[in-house]
């Protein structure tokens, strides 16, 4: 198979110096090139901004809406120049010889029309075979391409009755179903489980491989790129600043950046520190394999036996949908409790019951020997203050009208003992803790970064001192590296303050980088709990086992 | 810190909202329009006598002759006077009645989005139930029934608004209900009505701004229709709508009576379409932003 591919090697798409601007002149793509061989992947790594996404839609000889190429030409096998091409002759290509798999399947695909349809419409634009029988064997077979049933009762199915792998399969169907040379995919296992990715990333790999498909894969995430990838570029604000064979660039990386960009990324294993400083919280160190080894023999596994915060048969459902089927666990001062799950485990929903937030479930939420009522308004202020929430997404989380300084000062102001000098003495205080210069109190969120907003909404949490802080997926809408001085933040400050803290993620990796304790949560119930490296190393629960063997890794 | 400090890129702060309002073309003709027939209109009043000679209401010779400027009226009244005279009361009528109806509308709106449930429906089927009856068949009923009063007026007008407004409030403001500020800001005990003040209103101005436009104008219109059927202002008020009613029948003797007010509320009604057009595009250029 190898040498096949090697014979067959050849260049399917080949971009140079391909530069893009802003309607304004402000160039946004500084000459990047690159070449796509049949068989084979290219991933284009990069942060958000660094121009990756452009750079592939132009491939595609497509543009966003405020975008314009001044430069350079992307060729095809044939050696057309295809952003020489009208747009009808490049809408000719796309879907065609040329086809993009889109981020988010969910959006993608017409909620109306039923998936055996919306796959054949694009062999019946493009004119694929002679008959209609001919694409209907065509629409049968890439279905089966992709790993999906093919009988007729599931072509018949709608969007909504498939789950966002299967969805995602679809996707990938669409481009593949007319045989491109080129296939384009921006990011399309991001809103993925790892198993759902895993599954994903092995047809993908499959599809390029067995059909000699030049792939061009866009990504944030390094580890899939490892699992994917037999070329990787890296590119760094419209430039690429790093090229070559993925094994040589992830493991011998040769600029700064490339190194830095790996570096943040968290590890399974735990065995770099991602961001900079080596937290020791309780008596057990996080992060470092080898102290923690030495730990584990030498201290207790949960750090100070009075638990703080305790949570027991805590069950929530909508209608007869049940999320939540008795979760209990504890949680002791000071301690780091990672709560892991994939989406609709219903991790989130746990989080936000403690936090007061869900006021609707049944069972208790003590906060140091008093159960706690179930709504915030409910609670006392005193309560409230224990118990902090940080929202996964800072672009949500803080009002766009609103000044870092009203926002993060509004816990204060509820409290209603401050006066307006010592509430904005807080509030300087809180941003100086989560590392934010005074003069962000008078900014507004749009004119911060995402890094910045989630410190500004940490701060939030923070400046009410309390000894519980939830933090709901606060990493997974930030890149790699701000995710890295985020978790990087969480330890420190968990260090000078003393909190407890329940961090809810999907990404196992995270695991040894910031938490004690490790409670996987499968369909509303914990399957395994206990220090993070005996859960890791001796998985108790078959869902663990299987969760672990699809993380991808470097 | 390093790690932020590259990934920082400078982030161009947009424009404000007035600025792109002002930046637009429709939006200057629209300002320019407005702005001379509410100039007319309030400093009109100020310089009556002293310009024409007479007080709005003051005969000055004999019906429907061309004595003066623009003639006289169907009672010999100076038409220039009348006209310059006419207008505040329907400005200052028409923006009682829309600040009401968005007042009312705004609330009802918001309180439908942010409580849901059963207070939603209540609120917008009594919505449904308002809006099933035509403006201006609604404000004839209340004022036949409570008199041809100023104060009846801008409360029927404001209170037709109010639905349509509301409408519009609810459903920008169930997207802002959604985000997460909104949840931060129940986690901390924030009073509901404070939530909606402080976090759900400012961040649906851009639709409320273009409504407020778009209801100044109607309210401009309907008021002007009402005093042109007899009930709204009464004579020998002066105003635009009761002149075009007096004089029409007198169209092709003496037009200026009739041309003036009109020309004047459709100037005005031009004017604030256009600039309520510049604020909806402009909002809808803070939307992409975000």
């Amino acid at each position: 198979m190898r040498t096949l591919i090697e014979q067959q090697t050849e260049v399917a798409l080949q971009a140079t110096d391909l530069r893009v601007a802003t309607a304004l002149g402000k160039e946004i793509l500084h000459g990047v090139s690159f070449t796509l061989q049949r068989g084979r992947m290219l991933a284009l790594v990069g942060e958000s901004g660094s121009g990756k996404t452009t750079a592939g839609l132009a491939c595609l000889g497509y543009f966003r809406t405020g975008l314009k190429h001044v430069g350079g030409t992307v060729e095809l096998s044939d050696g057309t120049d295809l952003l020489a091409l009208t747009d009808a002759g490049r809408r000719g290509l796309r879907g065609g010889s040329i086809s993009y798999v889109p981020q988010d399947p969910a959006l993608s695909l017409n909620p109306a029309m039923r998936i055996g349809t919306q796959i054949m419409e694009v062999l019946r634009v493009h004119g694929y075979g002679a008959s209609e029988q001919a694409r209907r064997n065509r629409l049968a077979e890439v279905l089966t391409d992709v790993g999906l049933p093919n009988d007729a009762a599931y072509q018949r199915r709608w969007p909504h009755e498939l789950s966002g792998g299967q969805q995602q399969r679809v996707g990938i169907a669409m481009a593949f179903a007319f045989r491109p040379e080129v296939m384009v995919m921006d990011e399309p296992t991001t809103g993925l489980d790892v198993t759902t990715q895993a599954l994903v990333l092995q047809t993908i790999h499959q599809l390029v491989t067995t059909h000699a498909v030049a792939g061009l894969y866009i990504t944030h995430d390094l580890a899939v790129v490892s699992e994917v990838a037999d070329e990787v570029a890296v590119m760094l604000a419209g430039r690429i600043v790093e090229q070559g064979r993925s094994d040589q660039v992830l493991h011998d990386p040769q600029h700064a950046y490339t190194r830095k960009l790996l570096n943040a990324v968290p590890d399974l294993a735990g065995r770099h520190h991602i961001g900079e400083v080596e937290a020791v919280t309780g008596a057990m160190p996080i992060v470092s394999r080898e102290r923690a080894a030495s730990a584990r023999v030498a201290t207790p596994v949960v750090a100070e036996p009075t638990s703080l915060l305790s949570v027991a048969d805590l069950r929530l459902s909508y209608g007869t949908n049940a999320v939540l089927n008795g979760i209990d666990f504890e949680l002791g001062r000071g301690e780091s409790l990672m709560l892991l799950g994939e989406s609709g485990s219903g991790k989130t929903t746990a989080a936000r019951c403690i936090a007061g937030l869900n006021d609707t479930y049944t069972g208790s939420v003590s906060l140091a020997g008093t159960t706690l009522q179930p709504g915030t308004r409910q609670r006392s202020a005193e309560e409230r203050h224990r118990i902090q929430y940080v929202f996964q997404s800072p672009m949500s989380s803080l009002n766009p009208r609103r000044t870092i300084g009203e926002s993060v000062e509004v816990p204060l102001h509820m409290s209603g003992t401050f006066s307006r000098k010592e509430r904005r003495a807080l509030v300087l205080e809180a941003l100086d803790q989560v590392q934010l210069a005074a003069s962000f109190i008078d900014r507004r969120p749009g004119q911060l970064s995402g890094g910045e907003r989630q410190r500004a909404a940490i701060a939030r949490a923070l400046v009410n001192a309390p000894s519980v802080l939830v933090c709901d997926e606060v990493t997974s809408a930030l890149d790699v590296s701000v995710q890295a001085s985020i978790i990087d933040l969480l330890r420190t400050l968990q260090v000078e303050t003393g909190m407890a803290m329940v961090f809810v993620t999907h990404n196992i990796a995270l695991a040894r980088h910031l938490s004690q304790r490790l409670a996987v949560l499968h369909a509303g119930r914990i399957v395994d709990i206990g220090p993070t490296d005996d859960v890791l190393e001796n998985p108790q629960h078959s869902y663990t086992r299987e969760l672990l063997t699809h993380v991808p890794t470097l | 810190m390093t790690t932020i400090d590259t990934a920082t890129e400078a982030i161009a702060v947009p424009p404000g909202l007035l600025r792109r309002i002002i930046r637009q073309r429709q939006a200057k003709i629209g300002l320019v329009l407005t702005g001379i027939v509410v100039l007319v209109a309030v400093v009109g009043p100020l310089l009556l006598p002293w310009l024409t000679g007479y007080t709005s209401t003051e005969f000055a010779g004999r019906p429907f002759q061309p004595d003066g400027v623009f003639g006289t009226d169907n009672l010999g009244r100076d038409i220039l006077s009348r006209f310059l005279g006419g207008g505040l009361t329907l400005l200052v009528f028409a923006a009682l009645a829309t600040a009401l109806g968005m007042v009312l509308g705004t609330a009802a709106g918001m309180l439908a989005a942010y409580q849901g449930g059963a207070l939603d429906g209540i609120i917008m089927r009594g919505n449904d139930v308002l809006l099933a009856l035509p403006q201006l068949v609604f404000a004839l009923l209340a004022i036949t029934v409570l008199g041809p009063q100023g104060w009846v007026v801008v409360l029927v007008i404001g209170i037709t608004h109010a639905p349509r407004i509301a409408r519009v409030t609810r459903s920008a403001a169930s997207a802002v209900i959604t985000e997460d500020f909104i949840r931060a800001s129940e986690m901390y005990a924030v009073p509901r009505w404070k939530i909606l003040l402080k976090d759900v209103l400012p961040n649906i101005t851009g639709p409320l701004m273009v409504e407020l436009g778009l209801r100044m104008t109607y309210s401009i219109a309907a008021i002007a229709s009402l005093s042109f059927l007899g009930l709204g202002m009464q004579p020998p008020t002066a105003d635009w709508g009761l002149m075009i009613n007096e004089n029409r029948i007198a169209l092709t003797v003496q037009p200026w009576g009739v041309i003036l007010p009109v020309l004047a509320i459709a100037i005005l009604t031009v004017g604030s379409n256009l600039i309520t057009d510049a604020v909806a595009r402009a909002s809808a250029t803070v939307e992409e932003n975000k």
